[in-house]
Formats: C-alpha cells, sequence, structure tokens
C-alpha cells in the first residue's frame, strides 16, 4: 500500500498550529518515514498533485482567498481536520465580529498614533483580496471530519491523531485538552 | 488606457504575499513590489478588553514568534501597573530573559535549518521537490535532527518559563508568576534527557563556522545579492551591547553616523511614522527627521550587529569581532550576511541561556511587584526579526483604550522591497523574451527570504507566505504569472 498523502493549510491563523507540529520534533523524521507530504508550507509544493488522504487546515476565514484554499482543500482531501482554535469556532481573529470592519481599518490607517499626519489611504488596491464581514470558522464553509482542540493543539495530541488516522483507529480527547485556552 | 491585471492564480492561491513587476516595451523593469494582501484589525478589536489580557491575546498575532509580543505586552503592562523596566524582581526579569532567548534561539534555528538550509545546501536553482525541509532530512539527516534538537531545545526552555512552548502565560503586568526549579534548571544542564546547553553552544559555534566558509566559498552571492546601503535601527544597552530584552533606541545611517542617539524608547512616536500606501496592508515606517524618501531603515540581525558597540558574552563577541572586520568597523550593508549576523546572534543567545541557567536568582520567590497604575503604557523589545513596538492606553475602568503596534517585519516593509527590486533590476530587467523561471522565483523569494519575514506579525495576520511574481507589460497586462508558497 502507497503511503498516506498529507496536504496543510494555514488560513486566517497565526501559524502557531504548524509551529506544534513541528513541536513533535524528533518524530518528523518518523513521520516522513510514514506518509508523503502534499501541497504545505513545508514544502514547495503549490498547488495539488493528487487527491489527499488528511487535509490539516489552521484558521479560520477572514477573506475571499481563505475561502478558495479551503474549498480547494475539501475538493482534494478525503478527510479535512480542523486544527487549533480559529479554525474550530474562529479563535482571536474572530474578536472583530462584533465590530464593523470599517472601524478596523480606519483604526489601522486612519486613526493609528504613529500614521503620518494627513494620510488618507486605506490601502484599497485591486489585487488585495476582499476582506469578509466576520470571520469564519472552517466548518461553516465545508463539511470538516475531525476537530482538534487547543491554542495550539500540543504536539502530543497531534501526533496521536496523525497516528490514529493513518492506521483507523479510534481516538479519545482527554478532558484537559477540551479548553479554551 | 492600462487595464487592470487580474491575475489568475491569486483566487487559487493562498495568497497572503505577492511580487509584481512592471516591464516597459524594452523589457526594462519600471516598477517592481511586495504587496502583503491580509489584515486583521488587532488595533481595533482589543479596544473594551481588560489590559491584564493583553500578554496573552496580542501573542495570537503570531505563533511563530508568540514570546515577543507576549513579552513585549508584557512590558507595556507594567508599566500600567506603575512598574518601570527597571523595577521589576531579578527573578522576574530573568525569568522573562530566559524565555526571550529560548525564543530567540528556537526562531533563529527554525529561520536558518527549516527555511534557508536548503537554498545553500542545494542551490537557488535546485529541484524544488528537494529543496525543502523534508529533502535536507533525506539527504542530511545529521544536519535536520541537530537543526530538530537545537529548535527543540529553545521550545522546552520556552515551556518552562512561559508554561507552553506556544501562547503561554508566564508573564504578567508587572512581573512573572513562576520561577525555575532545580530539577527543571538541571534538565538543560545535565544533558540526560536532551542535549545539554554546552551542546547547544557547540553546535551554534559549529552553524557560524558553517556559513562563515560558506561565505568563503561563495562570496560573491553573499556579498552582492541583494546588498543596498540603508539605515539601522534596534535597540541597544545603555552601555552600547547588544541587548534583545531591553534597552534605548539606536539608529545608524549606512555610514555608521548616529540618527537616533539612545532614546528613551517610550517616547518612540516622537521619531518614528508610517507612510500607508494602497497595495499593501502592511505600513511603511520611517524615522520622521529624515522624510519618508530617505528615513526607512533595516531592523534584525544586521542591523543589531550595526548598531551594538560589543556582544556581551565571550564566543559570541570573537565571532562579532571577525564580523565586523570584514567591512572595516563600518555598518555591514549586505542583505546576505544578515543570515551570518543572526547565527552570530544565536550563538549569543545559547551563552546567555548557560549563563541565565546557571544564576540562582531564577529559584527566588519574588516574583511580582505592584505601583501605581498609569494611563499609558510602551513596551518595546527586539525580536528575532527586529524591534519591535507595542504601546497601549487604558481607561479608570482598566479598559484597553488605545493599541498602536509596529511589528518587526513592518520596519523591514521598505528594505524587502528594495531586496525584491534589487532582483528584478539584477536578473530580469532588459532580457530578451522574460521568463518566469523557477529559478528566478526562488531568486526572489531568497532575497526577501534573508530578512526572515514573519507576515503573520507584519499584517497581524498570517504566518505562511505564499508568493506570486507576475509579470505585466506598460499597459497592465499580464504577460505570465506564476505562483509558489514560501515561508
Amino acid at each position: 500500500m502507497s503511503k498516506p498523502v498529507i496536504a496543510t493549510a494555514s488560513l486566517a491563523g497565526c501559524f502557531g498550529c504548524h509551529m506544534s507540529i513541528l513541536d513533535i520534533d524528533e518524530r518528523i523524521l518518523d513521520l516522513i518515514e510514514l506518509v508523503e507530504f502534499n501541497k504545505s508550507p513545508v514544502d514547495d509544493i503549490k498547488s495539488f498533485h493528487k487527491i489527499c488522504d488528511i487535509g490539516i487546515i489552521e484558521g479560520g476565514c477572514c477573506n475571499s482567498e481563505n475561502i478558495h484554499v479551503l474549498k480547494d482543500f475539501r475538493k482534494n482531501c478525503k478527510l479535512l481536520v480542523s486544527l487549533g482554535e480559529c479554525a474550530i469556532m474562529g479563535g482571536l481573529p474572530a474578536l472583530r465580529n462584533g465590530i464593523p470592519i470599517q472601524e478596523c481599518l480606519n483604526e489601522a490607517y486612519l486613526d493609528g498614533l504613529t500614521v503620518e499626519k494627513g494620510n488618507k489611504i486605506i490601502p484599497n488596491d485591486n489585487e488585495l483580496p476582499m476582506i469578509l464581514d466576520k470571520v469564519y470558522p472552517c466548518h461553516e464553509v465545508v463539511k470538516i471530519d475531525y476537530f482538534l482542540p487547543g491554542c495550539p493543539p500540543n504536539a502530543d495530541l497531534i501526533w496521536d491523531a496523525l497516528v490514529s488516522i493513518i492506521k483507523g483507529t479510534p481516538m479519545k480527547l482527554a478532558y484537559e485538552t477540551i479548553k479554551y485556552d | 488606457m492600462s487595464k487592470k491585471i487580474t491575475i489568475e492564480p491569486i483566487t487559487r492561491v493562498e495568497g497572503h504575499g505577492k511580487v509584481t513587476i512592471k516591464l516597459d516595451k524594452n523589457n526594462k523593469v519600471t516598477q517592481s513590489r511586495l504587496h502583503i494582501v491580509e489584515f486583521r484589525g488587532f488595533e481595533r478589536f482589543v479596544q473594551g478588553r481588560p489590559y491584564w489580557e493583553l500578554p496573552v491575546l496580542v501573542q495570537r498575532l503570531c505563533g511563530i514568534c508568540p514570546v515577543s509580543h507576549h513579552l513585549a505586552a508584557a512590558k507595556a503592562t507594567d508599566i500600567l501597573v506603575g512598574i518601570g523596566a527597571d523595577e521589576l524582581t531579578a527573578t522576574a526579569e530573568k525569568m522573562r530573559r530566559l524565555m526571550h532567548y529560548g525564543q530567540i534561539f528556537q526562531s533563529h534555528v527554525l529561520h536558518f535549518f527549516h527555511l534557508v538550509s536548503p537554498d545553500l545546501l542545494f542551490g537557488i536553482d535546485a529541484d524544488p521537490a528537494i529543496r525543502n525541509i523534508i529533502g535536507v532530512a533525506l539527504k542530511h539527516k545529521d544536519l535536520a535532527v541537530r537543526g530538530v534538537l537545537m529548535r527543540k531545545f529553545g521550545q522546552e526552555i520556552i515551556k518552562v518559563t512561559a508554561g507552553k512552548k506556544i501562547h503561554g502565560t508566564g508573564a504578567i503586568p508587572g512581573g512573572i508568576n513562576k520561577n525555575l526549579t532545580i530539577a527543571e534548571r538541571d534538565y538543560f544542564l545535565d544533558g540526560k534527557a536532551i542535549p545539554s546547553v554546552d551542546t547547544m553552544i557547540e553546535w551554534a559555534l559549529d552553524t557560524v563556522e558553517f556559513i562563515k566558509s560558506y561565505q568563503k566559498e561563495n562570496r560573491q552571492f553573499i556579498d552582492g545579492y541583494a546588498a543596498f546601503p540603508s539605515n539601522h535601527l534596534s535597540l541597544v544597552a545603555k552601555d552600547g551591547a547588544l541587548d534583545l530584552y531591553h534597552g534605548v533606541l539606536r539608529a545608524v545611517d549606512a555610514e555608521g553616523n548616529r540618527i537616533l542617539d539612545d532614546i528613551d524608547y517610550s517616547e518612540y512616536y516622537k521619531y518614528i511614522a508610517e507612510e500607508v500606501r494602497s497595495w499593501s496592508y502592511m505600513k511603511f515606517p520611517f524615522i520622521k527627521s529624515l522624510g519618508k524618501e530617505k528615513g526607512w531603515y533595516r531592523v534584525g540581525p544586521l542591523a543589531r550587529l550595526n548598531t551594538c558597540d560589543y556582544i556581551p558574552t565571550p564566543l559570541a563577541q570573537k565571532e562579532f569581532e571577525e564580523y565586523k572586520s570584514y567591512t572595516h568597523g563600518k555598518p555591514n550593508n549586505m542583505s546576505m550576511h544578515t543570515h551570518w549576523a543572526r547565527l552570530i546572534e544565536t550563538l549569543h543567545s545559547a551563552e546567555r541561556i548557560k549563563q541565565l541557567l546557571n544564576d540562582p536568582d531564577l529559584q527566588q520567590t519574588d516574583l511580582v511587584k505592584k505601583g501605581q497604575k498609569a494611563s499609558v503604557g510602551v513596551g518595546l523589545l527586539e525580536a528575532p526579526r527586529g524591534t519591535l513596538f507595542h504601546h497601549y492606553q487604558i481607561n479608570e475602568n482598566d479598559q484597553v483604550t488605545m493599541c498602536n503596534l509596529i511589528v518587526s517585519t513592518t520596519n523591514n516593509n521598505e528594505p524587502m522591497n528594495q531586496a525584491v527590486n534589487w532582483v528584478a533590476m539584477n536578473t530580469i530587467s532588459g532580457k530578451p523574451e522574460p521568463q518566469i523561471t523557477e529559478g528566478l522565483l526562488n531568486g526572489v523569494e531568497v532575497a526577501i527570504r534573508a530578512y526572515d519575514p514573519c507576515l503573520s506579525c507584519a499584517t497581524h495576520a498570517i504566518g505562511k507566505m505564499p508568493l506570486e511574481v507576475a509579470f505585466v507589460d506598460e499597459y497592465e497586462k499580464v504577460i505570465s504569472s506564476k505562483c509558489k508558497n514560501i515561508d
């Protein structure tokens, strides 16, 4: 049997979940033996070469591009895992959900303390993607198969989950892993 | 009439960073830009939150260097609870420093081994299928193992000081919430469970040796690639020593003349302003007295070794002297030398970690102090990628009413654009039938990568940086475009 293929993406997250994947430390070398990597920031593969077995998503959706990437992952991965709070429930970026986006832009580009005096520009180039009205968790956009909680989920949990999925064995989340940290 | 570019691949990539290069009819480059295309709005949505949440909240800007944001916010909240930067208890300050140097160590190691070493080991033009950390692990296993264990060491230091490897909770307004137990200390000293701090120093030295011999063998590339004069800014200790946790703000020009002369950082906003450009969410900081044309500056390892007078640990100081002698004591303006500077800092961090681990103050129990509440707090430190500015105001109910952040990579916005422009002018401009080869794309990345950009911080957004290069003609018609992910 060929090795299972894994793809990963970071949407509106902070990359901490990907860092936590790296925190499996020496087991990275085992992982390279165990699976094949496809589209992921850890390698130079820019688009899907083939249908992947497991897609791991960090971060929720805060702009139109995040939505595209997420849908692309759903189309190309047999299983999708929401990794961490942002993917599962929007996480910290979703703190802006109660505030009109214009207020956030004004604060950053017009009213900021060190913004050049008299500036009237808010970045608006057509090449910048569309900002969504709110930050959305991944499962509101596509079907998600598994959820791994934590901010970020710790490395052992990620490792156990990967091994469980690869081997097809059930996994139980310990009570203390389900938390808002 | 010009036509608006619609670059088809951007809708199908995780596009957060993008390079556009414009050519005239003779294929001369007329414009190059690094666009940052992500926006989050931290400055606004932290308003209304209680100030003590800041150190744990704002670090979610970035999972790559969360400790930097955690500590910069903690330093600002120290001021809010009436504790000056020099008034922390010895245990609190040293625990925070240990956390911070652990962070610098792991971040620098991650950048060198995981992100940069594939370019150096396999070459800029190498097959992208092997030009990555997995390729390194398969072909140079010993080196990869070393990278993994060094990063792990730094992460373990963060865990015992902050409570967690990523997004910890160790620093609190006015101090720290734990000290270091003897057992925790010995874990790093005895070399039983993990390689000891002495091994880390030895390996860091080896890595400095590697980059030095690489520079000797590839002098033209390392010295010349994307090199340009600039100003340099960082914190330094009051006596001019390299200090990554605390100090005064110093800036020098390309010749070494002082522009900012050791100023109190709580007044940074009198000296620094940010320009907004319509095509990027990342702002462009500059030193006000020089204006935005001439006032931009570099931050990070290259800048720090240009501003500081010496490094206060012996092995790193020896390397620093050799490094400085290469430019005859003048500021080093060679972008690729940032790797050399970064590895000297890696060595320095390992030496500082060893000093701190052996300091009995870490077992003392006086952790937190409290003073007279203030309404404004500014906290600066040197993050792995450069100077990080946090500034908050609170009201009588302890809620945040103002937040201003200038993060490390934002400071390097103009320098990264200069680096991209250098590559465009020197490898593309004027060539017939421009083709975007994989080698060219990676050449653009290599120039940007020297700055170890963390766009997660910079746009208060996400860390990964997929790059798209598009060629457009003078009528803004896309000639060809290609995209790929870089880190």
